[in-house]
């Protein structure tokens, strides 16, 4: 205890410039903050799933962990401070707080209205927010903000990398399934504008109304055989599209489609950012640090947030700078190269400061293919292709 | 795959035939079948299939010269394979997840890259036994020992530093940040540089060995490839110190450099996903593991063309070799 209000301290006194930078044992340290919420224990769909209350926090952890070690080097050190909150409402007051601790960098893992609080509130402390939660794409267009950096993929990445891979199987013939999330409805419409960049066809919709969570009772499998054919009845399609960002249903669908055709999107194949399969590019080694610090699986969430603690510490690094207008800088130069396991430098795309990725596509146990797809590339960057490319933007950032 | 390789050689002119007949040993490691391939470099065909450890990257041979050391990353060991009898004797401790090591040019020791912990261990080879550890960045890589035996080097991948290591008194005498993920490190023959390959960035950086100072930067281009692609991982430099190959790993090439002049004067197309690349005992060939085609490209450096492939195991990673 005595330890954080001694660090909390000297970090007020650092920023404030009141200390010479010999001192904390010649290392200078960046506190970098953490703003998530609090969320209920999630319910497991089924036996084996993990139920993690860290996922997101984890990451930066590891990140902070990994810049420490690198930190050492060079006289610099790392540090999170955390803070998780009850309601959306005591976002703007945290992120004040940690402002007042001097801290300009937070990594925040929040959904797109309260992550807009986050930004303002920054604004003003010219605090620079890294995005590990959120995938909305308004996010990246209509409501972008200059102080923020998006480490976690945009829903319309997400839905292209799908997309690409699909078509590249020729299985051009999609069934809409969606679910009733707010975040269902967005991703729909990622997947639709997906369909219609790569050339897929979206022969029917349906959406999921049924009650939740029943899958496990005793009865459970005996109402969803029955439902879910009923449900998936549809002209021909070559691939089920499911849009399930809470994990609802998407899981009862295997094994009992009315048709046999593989399930894509959200279950299934997956596209994402990041999955306890993904071993390519050195990826062992960074899911055998995650695991080793939690005793679990390292999640897309866990990813954005250890991306955004890394990003930190490589501006940090490169820069041989522990100042916040330096680091910040660093961020949005040309010269910033992320190493983040994917096999190619990640960037952030100068229009709507988006980190460009390879979408991982993800089976159950092993990886399925990584988009973007040869056939796919754009002139310029190779993962342009992926989501919102600058002559699309409706973000005025450039 | 042989078949074309002896049509080749046998329609091929008699210079070229007595010059290929070279009395010499290729090792590769298969990252996933858990195997060394043995090649005869006069036939060029795999004569013996090795089983070793799990997860086999790093392998060097012994300055007895009897003995490979083979690095087994999942077993955390570095397994000996007896080069007469081609059968793994035994093994030595190496710390946890051995991916890289370096044999001390007096034979005595070994540095290896411990890439879970952050570490490189020092082993005493006759004692078989871990005799110190040196802390570095996260997941170092690539190792090397100076010619002269005075440095170690270590390229901490995530963290993006070469390390320089006494190697008598194991202190840390510096930590020089470079591009984005090193994977190789050495010292030029005569000591004087150190050479360093970054995978992400795709660049070699050549530092001054008394200053720490960057004296050059070599970069690639490979037309028709995307830049990301193009990325600088295993290379090898001659004993004149005059010419450097670097393997160019997703790009599917090798580059020749001028080491004096640190400029590209050609480039070899070689299998996929080129790892790590060995020259010949007389330099006069360059044979390389390539990770995705599972194969071995020999270059021929004096006709400067790739003359034979040869199909190993499952992601070859490490080329070394021998008599």
């Amino acid at each position: 205890m005595t330890r954080t209000i001694v660090l909390a301290a000297a970090t007020a006194l650092l920023a404030a410039g009141w200390l010479a930078p010999g001192w904390a044992a010649d290392r200078k340290m960046v506190v970098i903050g953490f703003v998530g919420l609090e969320r209920p224990l999630p319910s497991r769909v089924g036996p084996l799933d993990e139920s993690p209350v860290d996922e997101g926090v984890a990451g930066a952890r590891l990140g902070i962990a990994d810049n420490r070690t690198t930190g050492k080097f060079i006289g610099q050190d790392f540090r999170l401070e955390e803070r998780r909150l009850g309601s959306a409402s005591e976002v703007s007051e945290a992120v004040h707080q940690l402002a007042s601790m001097g801290i300009r960098f937070t990594i925040v893992d929040l959904p797109a209205p309260a992550l807009l609080a986050a930004s303002a509130a920054a604004e003003q402390a010219g605090m620079t927010i890294l995005n590990a939660g959120a995938t909305d794409d308004r996010l990246r267009g209509a409501d972008c903000r200059r102080n923020v950096f998006h480490l976690a993929p945009s829903r319309a990445m997400l839905a292209d990398g799908l997309a690409q891979y699909l078509a590249w199987k020729k299985w051009r013939r999609w069934l809409l399934v969606v679910g009733s999330g707010e975040g269902d409805r967005l991703l729909a419409a990622a997947l639709r504008r997906a369909a219609d960049r790569f050339g897929a066809e979206i022969v029917g919709e349906r959406a999921w109304t049924f009650r939740p969570g029943q899958g496990r009772s005793d009865t459970g499998h005996v109402v969803l055989q029955a439902e879910v054919p009923r449900f998936t009845r549809s002209s021909d399609y070559d691939v089920l599209v499911v849009a399930d960002e809470e994990d609802v249903f998407g899981a009862f669908l295997e094994g009992r489609t009315d048709s046999p055709r593989p399930i894509a999107g959200t279950h299934g194949l997956v596209a994402t950012a990041w999955s306890p399969v993904a071993e390519l590019w050195g990826a062992t080694q960074l899911q055998g640090r995650f695991r080793g610090l939690t005793q679990r699986w390292m999640t897309a969430r866990d990813y954005a947030a250890w991306m955004a603690a890394r990003s930190i510490g490589e501006a940090a690094t490169r820069t041989r700078s522990t100042d916040p207008a330096t680091i910040a800088a660093h961020l949005g130069a040309a010269e910033f190269l992320l190493a983040a396991f994917k096999g190619e430098g990640l960037t952030f795309r100068p229009w709507d400061h988006q980190l460009r990725q390879p979408i991982l596509i993800a089976g159950p146990r092993l990886l399925v293919s990584v988009s973007p797809q040869e056939g796919f590339l754009q002139q310029g960057n190779r993962l342009d292709s992926l989501g919102v490319a600058k002559e699309e933007t409706t973000c005025g950032l450039q | 795959m042989r078949t074309p390789v002896m049509a080749f050689l046998a329609g091929t002119a008699t210079a070229l035939s007595v010059q290929l007949a070279v009395a010499e040993t290729i090792y590769v490691s298969n990252e996933l079948d858990n195997t060394i391939s043995v090649i005869n470099a006069e036939t060029l065909a795999v004569v013996a299939t090795v089983p070793v450890g799990r997860r086999p990257r790093g392998l060097a041979l012994g300055r007895d010269g009897r003995s490979l050391y083979v690095a087994a990353g999942d077993d955390n060991r570095i397994d000996l394979v007896d080069l007469a009898t081609r059968e793994t004797t035994g093994h030595l401790p190496s710390g946890e997840d051995p991916e890289v090591f370096a044999v001390h040019p007096d034979g005595k020791r070994l540095f290896v890259a411990n890439e879970n912990d952050n570490l490189v261990s020092v082993l005493d080879i006759s004692r078989r036994r871990l005799i110190g550890e040196v802390e570095v960045g996260v997941e170092p890589e690539g190792m090397a020992v100076s010619p002269d035996g005075k440095f170690v080097l270590c390229t901490s991948e995530t963290t993006s530093m070469v390390h320089i290591i006494d190697a008598a008194t194991l202190a840390l005498v510096d930590n020089i940040l470079v591009d984005t993920r090193p994977r190789w490190a050495a010292m030029s023959p005569d000591n004087q540089q150190i050479w360093v390959s970054s995978e992400i960035r795709g660049t070699v950086t050549v530092i001054d060995a008394a200053t720490h100072l960057e004296i050059g930067k070599i970069g690639f281009e490979v037309p028709g490839v995307d830049r990301q692609l193009v990325q600088a991982v295993g290379f090898a430099i001659n004993r004149a110190g005059t010419r450097a190959y670097v393997a160019l790993g997703p790009s599917n090439r090798v580059a020749e450099v001028d080491a004096r002049t640190f400029r590209v004067e050609r480039l070899y197309l070689v299998g996929q996903r080129v790892w790590h690349l060995a020259l010949s005992a007389d330099e006069k060939r360059l044979y390389t593991a390539n990770g995705n085609s599972s194969d071995v490209t020999v270059i021929d450096l004096e006709k400067q063309e790739p003359v034979a492939s040869i199909g190993v195991g499952r992601g070859p990673w490490g080329v070394a070799v021998g008599p």
